[in-house]
C-alpha cells in the first residue's frame, strides 16, 4: 500500500534550501519508479507562498504547517509536531537534509517514533525488498557503509550536494493540505533566545558547488584574501585545513576534515594544503580536484584531477584573472 | 552538581581503514583515542565542577580497550566511570545504544549530561539527542559556549551560517563543538590518581535488559572501501600560462566552470 515519501522541507526567512529541492528531485524519481506519492512538509509561519515552488520542485502533496510557534525552529516543537504528523499519514520514508537542523531534529524525532535513522546519506537507491538502501560514508569517508531497514517509517537525512536540483516545472499542481500545529506542553521547554547569521555572500561549506581552501602553505590569516577574491569571481565557498584552523588563522566552521565538516562540492581547489589523510576523508569525494602547491611531492597530487606545482601567491591571482575572464565571456 | 559525560572510543584521526575477512572494518593493530568531540565535553564537565562543586562521571560502552580512553578522562579530572560491556552490544545501531545508555544514566544522579556533537567514527551524530529524547529532558546540540546558572543553562549554538542562543532548564544534554573549550592534558599526578578512581563495569544483565530488548532497528548490509582516486595530471609552465590552461581544462575538459 503506498502511504507515501515525506521530504522535510527546510526554509529559513522563506527562502527554501537547496538542499530540500535537491531531495524533491530525487523523491520524484524514486517515486515515479514505485508509484508512491512524493510529499513536501514544510513547517513555519507564513510559508503559504511556498506551496507552488514545492510543486514545481516534483511534489505531489504540500503539507503546511504554518504556525508563530513554528516561526523559529526548536527542536522540541518540531519534534511535536512531525511525531504526530508522521504517525497520522505512516509514510514509507522520511527524508530531510543532512543540515544543522536536520542533525538536531531527526535523532530525536527517530527515537519517538521508535524507529533507525541514517543519518549523513550520500547515495540512496530503490530496493525491492526494502524499499529505499542508504549509503553512508563512515570514518569520515575513508570506508562506507550500506544500511536498510524493515521499521516503518525510515528515516534519513541525506548530505548536500549528493543529488542535483532540476529545473523547476511551473506547470506541476499539488494538493495542498493545511495542519494544524499540535505542540505538547512539554515539548517548548527550550526557549530560543537570540539568532545570529553572520552576513556573508559566500555560500555555505556544506552547500557550495565550489570551495576554494587554504591549509598551511598560506603563510598567515590575512592572505587569505586572495583566496576569497578567486572565490567570489565563481560563487565559491572559502575553506580551511585543520593546519591553517589550528593556527588560528579561520575559525573552525570553516574547517574541513575529519574533525570539521565533510563536503562534496563539485570543485574543490586546495591551495598550500599537503593532504593529510584526515583531510582527504573531509574532501575526497568531491567531483573535481584541483590543487596549486609549491611541493611537487605533496600527498594533495595523488588525489587531485589538475595540479599546478608553483607558489601559490603568485599562482592564485593568475587564476582569478583568468576565471575572471571565463565569467566574462 | 551531578554532571555525567557520555564518551566513546574511536579510531585515531590517521587511522587507515581496511576491512577483515568478513568484510566488516578490522580494528586490529588501530590506535584507539578518545573521540575528539568528547574531549571537549570532558573538558566542560571538569570545569562545571570546578566552578560549582559536585562531581564529573563518565559513561562509556565498549569493549575491554575502551578502559583506556576511560583512564585517559579519569586522568583529566573526571571522578569516576561507567562501562558498559556486553557483546551483545556488537552490532548496536544508535537506537539500541541509546537506550543501553539512557538506563545506565538513569541509574545515576544528573544534573547535566554533556557528549560529544559527533563520533568520528560511525559520523552520526544521534546518541545525544535520541539520549535525551529517552530521560524526557531538552537538549542543546553542537555548543560553543555554555553558562549555567542555577537550574538554568544557556548555550550558543553552532547552525548553518550563523549561531544561535538556547536557554533550557536542567537537566538537559549539550552535544560540544569544537571551539568550545580547549581540552587539558592529563597531568602525571593525575595519571597516578587515575588509577585508583572506581571504574565499575556492568553488562546488559546490570541493567536488567537482555539482548532481545535492544534489537537493532537498522541493518548495515555491508562495508565498503572508496575506490581510490587516480593521481590526475600537473600542468607544466610558468605560473601565468599554468594559470590560464587550468581555467581552460576546468571549463572545456571537466565541465566545472
Amino acid at each position: 500500500m503506498a502511504k507515501g515519501i515525506f521530504i522535510i522541507v527546510e526554509q529559513r526567512d522563506l527562502q527554501i534550501r537547496k538542499v530540500s529541492l535537491e531531495l524533491l528531485s530525487q523523491g520524484r524519481k524514486i517515486a515515479d519508479e514505485t508509484g508512491e506519492t512524493l510529499v513536501a512538509v514544510v513547517l513555519g509561519n507564513g510559508i503559504e507562498g511556498l506551496a507552488q515552488t514545492l510543486a514545481a520542485a516534483g511534489a505531489d502533496k504540500v503539507i503546511l504547517i504554518d504556525d508563530a510557534k513554528l516561526a523559529d525552529y526548536t527542536t522540541g516543537a518540531y519534534t511535536s509536531v512531525l511525531n504526530k504528523l508522521i504517525r497520522k499519514e505512516e509514510p514509507q520514508a522520511v527524508l530531510m537534509g543532512n543540515t544543522a537542523i536536520g542533525k538536531d531534529l531527526t535523532p530525536r524525532l527517530a527515537h519517538r517514533l521508535g524507529v533507525g535513522l541514517a543519518s549523513d546519506c550520500t547515495g540512496m537507491e530503490k530496493d525491492e525488498k526494502s524499499f529505499l538502501t542508504f549509503k553512508r560514508p563512515i570514518y569520515a569517508g575513508k570506508a562506507f557503509e550500506y544500511l536498510s531497514s524493515n521499521v516503518r517509517p525510515i528515516l534519513a537525512t541525506i548530505r548536500p550536494n549528493t543529488f542535483k536540483a532540476e529545473d523547476p516545472d511551473a506547470s506541476r499542481q499539488a494538493e495542498i493540505v493545511k495542519e494544524a500545529a499540535d505542540i505538547d506542553a512539554a515539548d517548548l521547554r527550550a526557549i530560543l533566545k537570540e539568532v545570529a547569521i553572520a552576513a556573508s555572500k559566500r555560500p555555505d561549506l556544506t552547500e557550495a558547488n565550489i570551495i576554494v581552501s587554504g591549509g598551511r602553505g598560506m603563510k598567515g590569516p590575512e592572505n587569505y584574501v586572495i583566496l576569497e577574491e578567486l572565490a567570489d569571481v565563481i560563487g565559491a565557498a572559502v575553506g580551511a585545513s585543520r593546519a591553517a584552523v589550528d593556527s588560528g588563522w579561520k575559525e573552525h566552521k570553516f574547517q574541513v576534515g575529519q574533525t570539521g565538516k565533510t563536503v562534496a562540492p563539485t570543485l574543490y581547489i586546495a591551495c598550500g594544503i599537503s593532504g593529510a589523510i584526515q583531510h582527504l576523508a573531509g574532501m575526497g569525494s568531491s567531483k573535481f580536484i584541483v590543487c596549486i602547491n609549491k611541493d611537487p611531492e605533496a600527498n594533495i597530487f595523488n588525489v587531485a584531477d589538475y595540479g599546478i606545482v608553483g607558489d601559490l601567491f603568485e599562482v592564485v591571482p593568475l587564476l582569478t584573472q583568468e576565471f575572471k575572464k571565463l565569467v566574462n565571456e | 552538581m551531578n554532571i555525567i559525560v557520555y564518551i566513546k572510543q574511536t579510531f585515531d584521526t590517521e587511522a587507515k581503514i581496511v576491512l577483515d575477512g568478513s568484510g566488516k572494518i578490522d580494528a586490529n593493530g588501530v590506535n584507539l583515542i578518545i573521540n575528539p568531540y568528547d574531549e571537549f565535553a570532558i573538558e566542560e564537565g571538569i570545569r562545571l565542577k570546578e566552578k560549582l562543586g559536585g562531581d564529573v562521571t563518565v559513561v562509556s560502552m565498549g569493549g575491554a580497550r575502551a578502559q583506556e580512553a576511560i583512564r585517559t578522562a579519569l586522568a583529566m579530572g573526571v571522578d569516576k566511570a561507567v562501562l558498559v560491556s556486553d557483546p551483545a552490544l556488537e552490532n548496536a545501531d544508535e537506537w539500541t545504544n541509546a537506550e543501553v545508555l539512557a538506563k545506565a544514566v538513569s541509574q545515576l544522579p544528573y544534573d547535566i549530561i554533556l557528549a560529544g556533537r559527533i563520533a568520528i567514527d560511525d559520523g552520526a551524530s544521534q546518541i545525544g539527542v535520541r539520549l535525551a529524547e529517552i530521560l524526557n529532558v531538552p537538549s542543546i546540540s553542537s555548543i560553543l559556549k555554555l553558562d549555567i546558572d542555577g537550574t538554568q543553562a544557556t548555550a550558543t549554538r553552532e547552525i548553518d551560517g550563523g549561531t544561535e542562543v538556547i536557554e533550557v532548564s536542567l537537566p538537559a544534554v549539550l552535544t560540544a563543538q569544537k571551539g568550545l573549550n580547549e581540552p587539558r592534558y592529563p597531568s602525571v599526578a593525575g595519571i597516578m590518581k587515575a588509577k585508583k578512581k572506581p571504574l565499575k563495569t556492568i553488562t546488559l544483565a546490570d541493567l536488567g535488559m537482555s539482548a532481545g530488548d535492544i534489537a537493532p532497528k537498522m541493518n548495515v548490509d555491508k562495508y565498503s572501501l572508496p575506490v581510490a582516486r587516480q593521481a590526475g595530471r600537473v600542468i607544466p609552465g610558468e605560473a601565468a600560462q599554468a594559470a590560464q590552461e587550468l581555467a581552460r581544462l576546468l571549463r572545456e575538459e571537466a565541465k566545472v566552470l
